[in-house]
């Protein structure tokens, strides 16, 4: 008989996501992903000034502060047609390097690794094995002995310390967990590591941003950071060699642990290729402007369809109709009143009609949206797919660097069409974070060639006219594509709305009832111990659910309450 | 050079009263001034981000939305041995991103020497940058209670002419 299965996050803050599914027979038969908080961001900043709207907007999210804030002065920029100083461009481009590489290492060992990795089984190894393993797919310094032990330790202080925390709510001996316990230990103590060198890339964001958290010196028209070699109190020489050796420390952990790590554990769960496909249709914006139009793009990206990389269109610019014309939001089975069949973003609706859950009905506060009438997923595997379609070189080279590691511990080669699964998206994401860091180091030299031209430009001063403007803005953020969508009236904000990834991955089913990324990826999941649906949340997780949260996980069954994280 | 101080107002100033650690934070801010090793800042709804800050500092006084079970604009300090206990009964909103990073710092052995919370129980968490007004008459309060904080920690405040 078939189990329903209940994920609900309870926190308030980041994405309130709930999951039902259906588990017939071990596997999940019947998905829905819903929304279980309304935002409303758009009802905020009506009448507001368009030149303010990103100090409100890096608020919607807890994780994603410098996302929304880059998206929305985008935003307002296509609006007026505002051109960006290259030296605002180059500033703005090394802060979403930063964030982005800063929060794939984040995702990848503090939010999601422990769906794979048994922290109490990494208690039992061997450190003398676990170098010696990590030594074999890795020349990173700190793979020795000596390192494990001292890890080993210090996760066995902090367990006996009772208060878990962060350790607190995994899996521990569930049997869907494969490592050995050395592989674990190996994965734990890069854990470790990993806290500290995504720190320093977050540090990169707090100078060029002023501060995090929620950056300061962002402006419809550019950055306000100004750049004087001499004085103190700007952008200095000395700050920006600064930023150069943080980046530079960071790229060694990237290529060094995190790309192998992926590789090795990918090959241990090389079943997890064949669960969580979920909708191939893929859609990525280009990003990192190289003019100061928004035409030249250092990062091109695009959609594919029924994911075939043959079937690329890219998209071009910062006002392609292309993208423009093609994003719609259906909200037949979102908790907002409709009717009017799938809105454009410009012309969006945000009236509540809260219906309580209703299975064939409303049972969502997110809405739907859709690219040319078809559902999407977005996130880093649409985005390096994007890139691999468009002959991104750096791009190519990586993805295949990974498969070929993955096939060398498989002793048999895996393609592309690996990574349409849930360990493929973990895959994509380390290929996507080692782009970015080779790119943020790229943006850091043309920044410093640019000023040593004596351009020291960083803002346009935005003129509002009269009469009725409107724009979009897109941003390729961590989870995805993010797009702002703005109608300004007379200098005033007259309609906004943000289409976030998390919107596009997890929504209901849409105007023709198809499922979204999340709901396609849960079919088929293998599901071992009902009450324990580790599976469900390893295929969640590999999305990179906005949620900074614990869930509360019922069996409707039995009414057993369990902690499960999410973050 | 005194321990390093951090006063961190937390919550989401969209969600109402929500964002009442940090609307106190900012009434703080704007009545009183502090010595030059105490950082008064508005940590919104940020995780991770707040890693290092937190870990730059000796103390962490935390002023946020919390629910303790108590009626709405109730007020609360907690201390040391109280904290953890705080987190566990998730009586705050925020409780994950903080204990996370207070865990994450401890790994790293850079946890702050004390944590304290000063919270007040949330009424209305809807859309909206206004806060209820009950909620806004004890923000005076609320500023007192971090006043007092501090004094326990041995740094006079100094009211702004």
């Amino acid at each position: 008989m078939a189990q329903r299965v209940v994920v609900d996050p309870v926190t308030r803050i980041e994405g309130h996501l709930r999951v039902d599914c259906e588990v017939d027979g071990g596997k999940v038969t019947k998905a829905w992903a819903s929304g279980q908080m309304w935002r409303g961001i758009e009802l905020i900043l009506q009448g507001k000034d368009p030149r303010d709207a990103w100090v409100f907007a890096q608020r919607i999210c807890g994780v994603c502060t410098t996302v929304h804030a880059i998206t929305s002065v985008r935003a307002v920029e296509n609006a007026l047609k505002l051109e960006v100083p290259l030296n605002a461009q180059y500033i703005r481009n090394m802060i979403q390097g930063a964030h982005n590489v800063h929060d794939h290492i984040v995702h990848f060992y503090h939010l999601s690794a422990l769906d794979f990795v048994d922290i109490v089984s990494a208690l039992k190894a061997d450190p003398a094995a676990t170098a010696k393993l990590a030594q074999s797919i890795s020349g990173w310094p700190r793979n020795s002995t000596q390192e494990f032990a001292t890890a080993q330790k210090k996760l066995q202080a902090f367990i006996n310390s009772g208060q878990l925390g962060i350790f607190g709510s995994g899996y521990w001996g569930h049997p869907a967990m494969k490592l050995t316990p050395e592989a674990n230990l190996m994965a734990a103590a890069h854990y470790l590591q990993a806290l500290d060198y995504q720190r320093r890339m977050n540090k990169v964001v707090a100078i060029l941003g002023s501060k995090t958290p929620h950056i300061q010196n962002m402006a419809v028209g550019g950055v306000t950071n100004p750049i004087n070699m001499d004085s103190q109190s700007t952008l200095t020489l000395e700050k920006l060699m600064y930023i150069k050796q943080l980046i530079d420390e960071v790229g060694d952990f990237i290529t060094q642990v995190y790309i192998p790590d992926v590789a090795a554990i990918g090959a241990f769960y090389a079943d997890w290729t064949q669960y969580g496909r979920g909708v191939v249709n893929y859609l990525s914006i280009p990003d990192m402007p190289l003019d100061t139009k928004g035409t030249v793009f250092a990062l091109p990206a695009g959609y594919i369809d029924g994911g075939d990389l043959a079937k690329f269109t890219p998209i071009k610019d910062f006002h392609d109709p292309y993208f423009e014309k093609g994003v719609k939001e259906s909200v037949k089975h979102s908790w907002y009143q409709g009717g009017k069949g799938p809105l454009h973003p410009y012309d969006g609706e945000t009236i509540p009609n809260f219906t309580d859950w209703q299975d064939d009905g409303k049972y969502s506060w997110i809405k739907s949206p859709t690219f040319y009438d078809k559902r999407a997923q977005v996130g880093p595997l649409a985005n390096v797919l994007g890139m691999y379609a468009s002959g991104h070189q750096r791009t190519q080279f990586w993805v295949n660097a990974v498969l070929d590691a993955v096939s060398g511990h498989l002793g048999s080669k895996v393609g592309v069409d690996a990574l349409h699964s849930t360990i493929g998206r973990h895959a994509a994401r380390a290929v996507r974070c080692v782009v970015l860091h080779e790119e943020l180091q790229n943006q850091w030299t043309l920044l410093m060639e640019n000023i040593a031209k004596g351009d020291t430009k960083t803002f346009n001063k935005p003129v509002f006219p009269k009469g009725e403007i409107r724009g979009f803005g897109f941003h390729e953020a961590p989870r995805g594509m993010l797009s702002h969508w703005v109608v300004i009236e007379n200098g005033k904000i007259k309609n906004y709305q943000a289409v976030v990834p998390t919107t596009w991955n997890a929504g209901p089913r849409d105007e023709d009832g198809n499922i979204s990324a999340y709901e396609a990826a849960l079919l088929d999941n293998p599901v071992a111990v009902a009450d324990q649906p580790l599976e469900i949340i390893r295929t969640l997780h590999s999305f990179d659910p906005c949620l900074a949260c614990a869930v509360h996980l019922t069996d409707t069954e039995t009414k057993s309450h369990y902690q499960v994280k999410v973050v | 050079m005194p321990m390093p101080i951090l006063v961190l107002g937390l919550g989401n100033i969209l969600l109402m009263d929500e964002g009442v650690g940090v609307r106190a934070m900012e009434a703080f801010d704007a009545a009183w001034s502090v010595p030059d090793h105490v950082s008064v800042v508005d940590g919104g709804t940020c995780g991770m981000d707040m890693l290092d800050l937190i870990a730059s500092h000796k103390h962490l006084i935390a002023v946020d939305a919390v629910k303790t079970g108590a009626p709405p604009a109730s007020l609360t300090v907690l201390r040391g041995d109280e904290v953890p206990a705080y987190f566990k009964g998730k009586l705050s909103p925020h409780q994950l991103g903080l204990s996370d990073l207070l865990a994450s710092l401890r790994l790293q052995d850079e946890a702050p020497e004390s944590v304290t919370v000063v919270g007040c129980v949330p009424m209305a968490l809807g859309t909206g940058l206004i806060m209820s007004p009950e909620i806004e008459a004890v923000i005076p309060r609320m500023v007192t209670m971090i006043v007092e904080e501090l004094a326990r920690l041995g740094v006079t405040a100094t009211p702004r002419p």
